[in-house]
């Protein structure tokens, strides 16, 4: 009995000498290294792949913003600012609710089902948003026409990109807001279309983030 | 182009990339398990343990290694979480609740990655580094470690000696997960995964104003998490948040780094048991599946049925723009065929019939192709099983590679199968019947139950993933999943190595024309029938109230 004991501790004691070691090589020396050659030759992407417009950060091409009006008093959910590109709903993403301290944004999805009414609900009023700001004069949205990318929330919530289509249906309403002529905003959106790369991996995107500083470039020249 | 061709396409250049791929890793893999050399760092690593690694052990002393090194790391794992806030590099978060501090030990420990908390709100450096990740490496050597051992069990002719754990243990880290993910992680890197140590700190923002953003070591997380097939997110949207998967691109290459040595195992396999046709055997079942799988998912994801998704006009939700229907199905099929758990979109906004593919996936016991080294054993019981049952066709004793599948070897095959449906049924079961679990559930009605069943389902076969709307961080969850995630992973490999043992004593009997010939075609189809059949019919009316009323309705 006393021998078994002892075997065990013994036993014990090897697979904790050997996780401690292990931890060594790969809790240590592997992420330190990973770190220093990441640093070395890819310090913009290791940092986040930040974006410079006016001399000061903007974010990140990565990351997804929302582009609001500031809440006026007594309002709960901002409107969006109509002069700008507009990404896709974000109902998944979260705030912190442990160490408060941080204004940390917590990725996630809404996880609804497919049969939620509750999910049908949001779609049918980002619907509704899309149509009612995106129509003008003479230039009518209808409900067909809306791609499902602009009605959806994404995985992580900070999807920065939208489809082609859902920018090109953008496009009569910011050259309206911003006085622009609508060739103008549409060669602008061509120019930051992005296709597959490779022509057959991921899906065609237009990254919100950039087209906007290019549109804020825009406007200043013009 | 559409999105169906270039969903298929990728698919397509995947199978081109594990195919050029898998030969030379497997055989890699076949000389760091078979070379009786050394290296120098692994000799000071052998010192530091204080193991001989050139005892041959027999089945109960090799499990008693696995076992005392994974509860080492339980403990281990535990604590550092529970220290936290006081350990530096912590960024001043809280330590972890205790139910919630050994439900993740369980977790990565058993290479699992369930996740009941926020990756981005809960661990600092520390934990997430020193602690996560490391399980992220030795719970995939684990895996790799029991698989070969089975290996030469039927590769063995006497004497029942299945090799030296420890051995095992430091070389599929050293000579195989570290120099792959070092690689991965440069390569995640150039792609704009993010890698630093700058902690929480503001960045602008257009409109004005600033943002709080996570740093930390993502790619290097990023690469051992999909090559160890763990699926342990650096934040909460996993592998569908942009600084872990930034493109298209980097979408199809940690897909790639999944089925990398799960794929290459089954080559060293065939090397080990002398005859690399029969590692193809099986390589073309788990194939099969997974190449059906990713059929059957893109064929229901762009039908998008559905009311909410019909009403969206496609199947968008839960999705990211950049992936597109395509490269998510590809994920969502492999990390469920797989044990990786990783997701780069959400399980649970899937159409009814999506999510049951998922679901299926993991009840099928994670075997195409299957964990680090899990998969390949997975099959090989299954193998057994197939073998057996042709046996009984034609009235002869079964027998597999040489050796005979007699009754102790049937019987330890039986109980490997029985024991995680076991734990889903029975805790998911309980979760239904007791009156606060259900709360838990997210949303109404025949999917609420199946975020019930995957979540057990998940945590049975060391999955990870999850129809995430289910509130997991409760006591409940926290305890019962703990529970399945150890006994689904500890207990399979008990008899796995029991069986490993059993098979090394014998002596091998001679081929003959009466014998199954497993290197055959008809082989691997007879395979696929057997897990099909042992699978649906231990599953199907689970299935039945959950995802197929559900996607049928």
């Amino acid at each position: 009995m006393n021998n078994s004991v002892s075997n065990t501790a013994r036993l014990l004691a090897v697979g904790l000498r050997a996780l401690l070691v292990l931890t060594l090589v790969t809790g240590v020396a592997y992420p330190l290294a990973v770190t220093g050659a990441a640093q070395a030759l890819f310090p913009d992407q290791a940092g986040g792949s930040q974006v410079s417009a006016d001399g000061r950060v903007v974010g990140s091409s990565l990351i997804g913003q929302s582009y609001n009006l500031p809440l006026k008093p007594g309002q709960e959910t901002p409107e969006p600012d109509l002069k700008w590109f507009q990404g896709r709903p974000a109902n998944g993403l979260g705030e912190n609710t442990l160490n408060t301290r941080y204004r940390l944004i917590v990725s996630g999805a809404t996880n609804l089902a497919a049969d939620n009414p509750e999910l049908v609900r949001q779609v049918r009023a980002a619907q509704d948003a899309v149509i009612r700001d995106n129509s003008v004069p003479g230039g009518p949205v209808e409900r067909d026409d809306i791609p499902a990318d602009a009605v959806t929330s994404s995985g992580s919530g900070l999807d920065p990109h939208i489809s082609p289509r859902y920018a090109q249906l953008q496009v009569r309403r910011v050259a309206r807001e911003n006085g622009l002529t609508v060739a103008r905003v549409r060669e602008l959106v061509d120019r930051h279309t992005e296709g597959r790369t490779l022509g057959f991996i991921g899906e065609p995107t237009v990254n919100v983030l950039e087209l906007n500083v290019a549109l804020k470039q825009l406007l200043r020249k013009s | 182009m559409g999105p169906t061709t270039a969903g298929l396409l990728q698919a397509s250049a995947l199978v081109g990339a594990l195919a050029v791929a898998h030969v030379p890793l497997g055989n890699h893999l076949a000389r760091v398990y078979s070379s009786d050399r050394h290296w120098r760092v692994e000799r000071w690593i052998y010192k530091g343990i204080g193991a001989d690694p050139d005892a041959q052990l027999r089945w109960p002393a090799y499990l008693r290694g696995v076992l005392a090194f994974s509860l080492a790391g339980v403990l281990f794992l535990y604590l550092l979480q529970r220290l936290q806030g006081v350990l530096p590099g912590s960024l001043g978060f809280d330590p972890v609740a205790p139910a919630q501090a050994f439900n993740t030990a369980a977790s990565f420990v058993t290479n699992t990655n369930w996740q009941s908390y926020s990756g981005e709100q809960t661990m600092g450096h520390v934990v997430q580094t020193a602690g996560l990740a490391v399980q992220n490496f030795v719970s995939a050597a684990v895996g790799m470690a029991v698989a070969v051992a089975l290996v030469r069990g039927f590769a063995r002719t006497r004497g029942g000696e299945l090799g030296n754990f420890w051995a095992d243990l430091v070389r599929g880290v050293t000579r195989v997960l570290v120099p792959l993910a070092v690689a991965g992680a440069l390569v995640l890197v150039a792609c704009g995964v993010v890698q630093n140590f700058s902690g929480i700190h503001e960045v602008g923002q257009f409109m004005g104003g600033s943002q709080q953003w996570n740093g930390g070591a993502v790619a290097s997380q990023e690469a051992i998490k999909e090559l160890g097939t763990n699926g342990g997110g650096y934040f909460n949207a996993n592998s569908a948040h942009p600084f872990e998967n930034p493109t298209g691109f980097t979408n199809l290459f940690e897909i790639f780094l999944i089925l990398l040595i799960p794929v290459a195992l089954t080559r060293t396999f065939g090397i080990m048991v002398g005859s690399v046709r029969q590692g193809y055997a099986i390589l073309a079942a788990m194939a099969t599946i997974w190449a059906g799988f990713v059929a059957l998912m893109m064929w229901t994801e762009f039908a998008h049925h559905g009311p909410a998704l019909q009403a969206a006009g496609g199947a968008m939700e839960g999705k990211e723009l950049r992936f597109g229907i395509g490269g998510s199905s590809i994920f969502a099929v492999t990390t469920t065929l797989t044990s990786t758990g990783a997701v780069d979109s959400f399980h649970s906004s899937y159409t009814g019939l999506g999510g049951g593919i998922t679901l299926l996936g993991m009840m099928l016991g994670e075997i195409a192709p299957g964990g680090v080294g899990s998969g390949l054993y997975g099959m090989l019981i299954m193998a057994v099983v197939a073998v057996f049952v042709a046996g009984l066709m034609v009235g002869r004793t079964p027998e597999y590679l040489g050796k005979k599948i007699g009754p102790r070897e049937i019987k330890l095959a039986a109980l490997y199968i029985l024991v995680t449906p076991a734990l889903v049924l029975v805790f998911t079961a309980l979760s239904l019947a007791l009156p606060t679990p259900p709360h838990s559930m997210l949303n109404p009605g025949a999917h609420g139950f199946s975020e019930v069943l995957y979540a057990f389902t998940s945590a049975a076969n060391n999955n990870g993933s999850a129809f995430a709307g289910l509130n997991a961080n409760t006591d409940w969850y926290n305890t019962t999943t703990g529970l399945a995630m150890l006994l689904g992973r500890f207990l399979p490999m008990v008899f796995v190595l029991a069986l490993a043992g059993s098979l090394a004593g014998q002596r091998p009997v001679p081929v003959t024309a009466g014998t199954l010939r497993t290197e055959k075609p008809m082989f691997a189809g007879l395979l696929v029938g057997a897990i099909l059949i042992i699978v649906g019919l231990t599953y199907f009316p689970a299935l039945a109230l959950g995802p197929l009323a559900e996607g049928l309705a």
